[in-house]
């Protein structure tokens, strides 16, 4: 009888601990990938691809992007924008470019992980397309012209005269292999 | 089955395969003391750098293991044991119980410890050195920059995790089957209280600790990016899950304390708790509340201003029910027939001391401050006002209250008072002093330090060496009562004692309770 309580006392805790462990896995990550998405907290970018809704273009207000690139640590290729800002109007589409080159005698892959100040100015600021969307690879020597095409939201808040776009370019040649046939997040 | 009353086996056998709940309470008690010597000489070498501004005594990489290490051994290998050791011991003799619930499983979880620390400690002599990322291992500082002994610190903290997972589930399946007739929940001793209410938040969050070193292990070995920003992934969200755990996790450490105390502080003050059902509601509300308000670690990591209100006035909130216990510790002593044997020194000096460290948190609570606080010694004082003069003084009080019941001998009385106050001065002078360079901004974890904080440091560090020699004393007297202390044989041993414990003869018999006392 007291055996049994006990089993039973045992399984249900069991369950719990197990659950726990799970719940990490399942609930708190995408939950926490969710939650900076939608608040747009961290500066963190979605990574997904905004569709062009035809908005007016507010001619009468002007924001500064500035753009900034820097290489995470091992990283050797050369990374810079080519123009460090520009002066835009919110609600119209803009186009800038960024320069990497593969400076090494083997190929690489590389991902640029944007990064915005301040951060709440993440959820208005929408790319319609990005080299930081996918993998870049880049052949031994090889260079190449990176563009960025963007619409800033009019709903930015007034206070926000200046947005820095940061992008941080990582060495993903090894995780590259490592996932090969596995989709990009 | 053999005959009930047969005394313990012969020998080592006796145990490795003992089930029974003294010999494992006996086991966990001195293996987590022995982790206490060495996570207390990693903590020494530190004081020793730390005795003069400029590099002496060790290369700064090995410093930073010995502060990684010395976090880990002491939360994990000193304080969590050592209350499951009471535990073990304590709890089937308060509730009237013969034994644990799961016998074989106590052994277990005990015996797979030792590996888990041996597998730790084994990382300082490995190529590129122990784990140097600090006890609380950020990523990516624990996976892209770690040294390559972090895949067996990774296992070893998975062992350490499955041991308190099973002892926990034991201590709830004790508690909840195994009561004596007539012990109703609200009649339970405060220290099984406590340890209820612990065992249901190491249940809870140790699996969560699991998960974050498992993601860990995934990103350095199998190229997932969890905290690999590169990979889509964010280093802040180990925070959030290593906190998730963490926060839970000092209350842990700090709740069986609160039962110890409770269970000491009535005996010498020869009165009855005050306020019984209004300390067990403050543990379940502690309880509670840890799990809401863990980023009041990260305050600095860019939350939005919504989120650290939040957390602050959560963090805030906890103040209340711990005000609660303190004003119950101190209505007990008031008015009381109060003697000052060791264990109600040590206990006092909790209350004091803790309530010290509980003040410097409601500081650090407060996120606007916290901005200047971070990451200096103001918060190394903070937790170990709680952590030392907290659990320590708190299991030191323990051992010293029912040694006497385990050994039959009682300890030498003046031995105690040198160690108690030895320990308290030398305490107060280590510790206190830290406020002060924190404040200045000296920051925490690092080798060397500006000239304006030498001559507080050389105070700390003498405190330290201090500390850690009057633990010795504490040893020796261990052991002096263990072989030739005088024997008694008052089954109540304190005059103000409470509780079935001491209903049963002195020293306890290898078997209590083999048939179920009545409690009225």
């Amino acid at each position: 009888m007291a055996a049994n309580n006990i089993a039973k006392t045992v399984g249900k805790l069991a369950i719990v601990a197990v659950g726990m462990f799970a719940f990490v896995f399942v609930v708190m990550v995408p939950l926490y990938n969710t939650l900076c998405d939608v608040l747009g907290l961290n500066g963190k970018y979605s990574g997904k691809q905004y569709e062009v809704v035809q908005a007016n273009v507010d001619k009468g207000r002007s924001v500064t992007v500035q753009f900034v690139a820097a290489n995470a640590e091992g990283m050797p290729w050369q990374f810079r924008p080519v123009e460090a800002s520009i002066v835009i109007h919110p609600g119209a589409v803009n186009t800038i470019e960024f320069y990497a080159k593969n400076i090494t005698g083997s190929d690489m892959v590389a991902q640029a992980v944007p990064s915005f100040v301040p951060s709440r100015s993440a959820q208005y600021f929408h790319k319609t397309e990005c080299f930081c969307f996918r993998r870049q690879p880049l052949k031994a020597g090889e260079e190449a012209t990176l563009p960025v095409q963007f619409i800033v939201d009019q709903d930015l808040p007034a206070e926000v005269t200046n947005i820095t776009l940061s992008y941080t370019l990582f060495d993903v040649t090894a995780m590259d292999k490592a996932s090969k046939g596995v989709a990009n997040r | 089955m053999g005959e009930h009353h047969h005394g313990p086996a012969k020998g080592l056998t006796r145990w490795l395969y003992t089930t029974n709940h003294k010999d494992i309470g006996t086991l966990y008690l001195w293996f987590s003391f022995a982790m206490f010597i060495l996570g207390g000489s990693f903590a020494m070498i530190i004081r020793a750098e730390l005795f003069q501004p400029g590099l002496q005594l060790v290369h700064p990489e090995f410093f930073n293991q010995m502060t990684t290490m010395h976090g880990l051994v002491m939360v994990f290998g000193a304080i969590m044991p050592a209350f499951v050791g009471l535990a073990n011991w304590m709890i089937p003799m308060m509730i009237g119980a013969p034994d644990m619930a799961l016998p074989r499983m106590n052994n277990l979880s005990f015996w797979i410890l030792p590996f888990a620390f041996a597998m730790l400690a084994s990382t300082l002599f490995m190529q590129g050195g122990a784990p140097n990322f600090g006890w609380t291992f950020y990523a990516p500082l624990s996976t892209t920059y770690a040294p390559p002994s972090v895949t067996f610190f990774i296992f070893a903290i998975h062992i350490m995790g499955a041991s308190s997972i099973m002892g926990s589930i034991n201590i709830i399946a004790t508690v909840v089957n195994l009561r004596a007739p007539g012990m109703t929940y609200m009649k339970m001793p405060l220290f099984v209280w406590t340890w209820f209410i612990t065992a249901f938040l190491l249940v809870a969050v140790m699996p969560v600790l699991a998960g974050a070193v498992t993601m860990m292990l995934m990103d350095i070995h199998f190229g997932t990016s969890f905290f690999s920003a590169a990979g889509g992934g964010d280093p802040v969200l180990f925070q959030h899950v290593f906190w998730f755990f963490g926060h839970p996790e000092v209350y842990i450490l700090i709740l069986p304390g609160f039962g110890v105390v409770s269970q000491i502080i009535p005996t010498f003050a020869r009165k009855p708790l005050f306020g019984y059902a209004s300390m067990v509601y403050a543990t379940a509300s502690i309880a509670f509340l840890s799990f809401i308000v863990w980023a009041h670690h990260m305050y600095t990591v860019g939350l939005p201003v919504a989120g650290e209100l939040f957390f602050m006035y959560a963090t805030l909130l906890i103040a209340v029910p711990t005000g609660v216990k303190v004003f119950n510790w101190i209505t007990t002593m008031f008015k009381g027939s109060m003697t000052f044997e060791t264990p109600m020194l040590f206990s006092i000096a909790f209350v004091f001391l803790f309530t010290v460290g509980g003040l410097s948190g409601v500081m650090l609570a407060m996120a606007p401050v916290d901005f200047q606080y971070q990451d200096t010694y103001f918060v190394v004082a903070h937790f170990h006002y709680t952590m030392v003069a907290g659990a320590i003084f708190s299991l030191t009080a323990a051992t010293y209250y029912w040694l006497p019941k385990w050994t039959g001998r009682m300890y030498s009385e003046t031995m105690g008072k040198t160690h108690f106050w030895l320990s308290f001065f030398a305490f107060n002078l280590t510790f206190f002093p830290q406020h002060f360079v924190g404040l200045a901004g000296m920051p925490r974890r690092i080798p060397d330090y500006a000239l304006q904080f030498a001559d507080f440091n050389m105070v700390s560090s003498i405190g330290a060496f201090f500390y850690g020699s009057s633990q010795i004393l504490f040893l020796f007297n261990v052991i002096r009562t263990i072989r030739s202390g005088r024997p008694i044989t008052d089954p109540k041993v304190w005059e103000g004692a409470q509780g079935l414990e001491w209903t049963v003869a002195t020293p306890a018999p290898y078997h209590t309770f083999t048939t179920p006392p009545e409690v009225k």
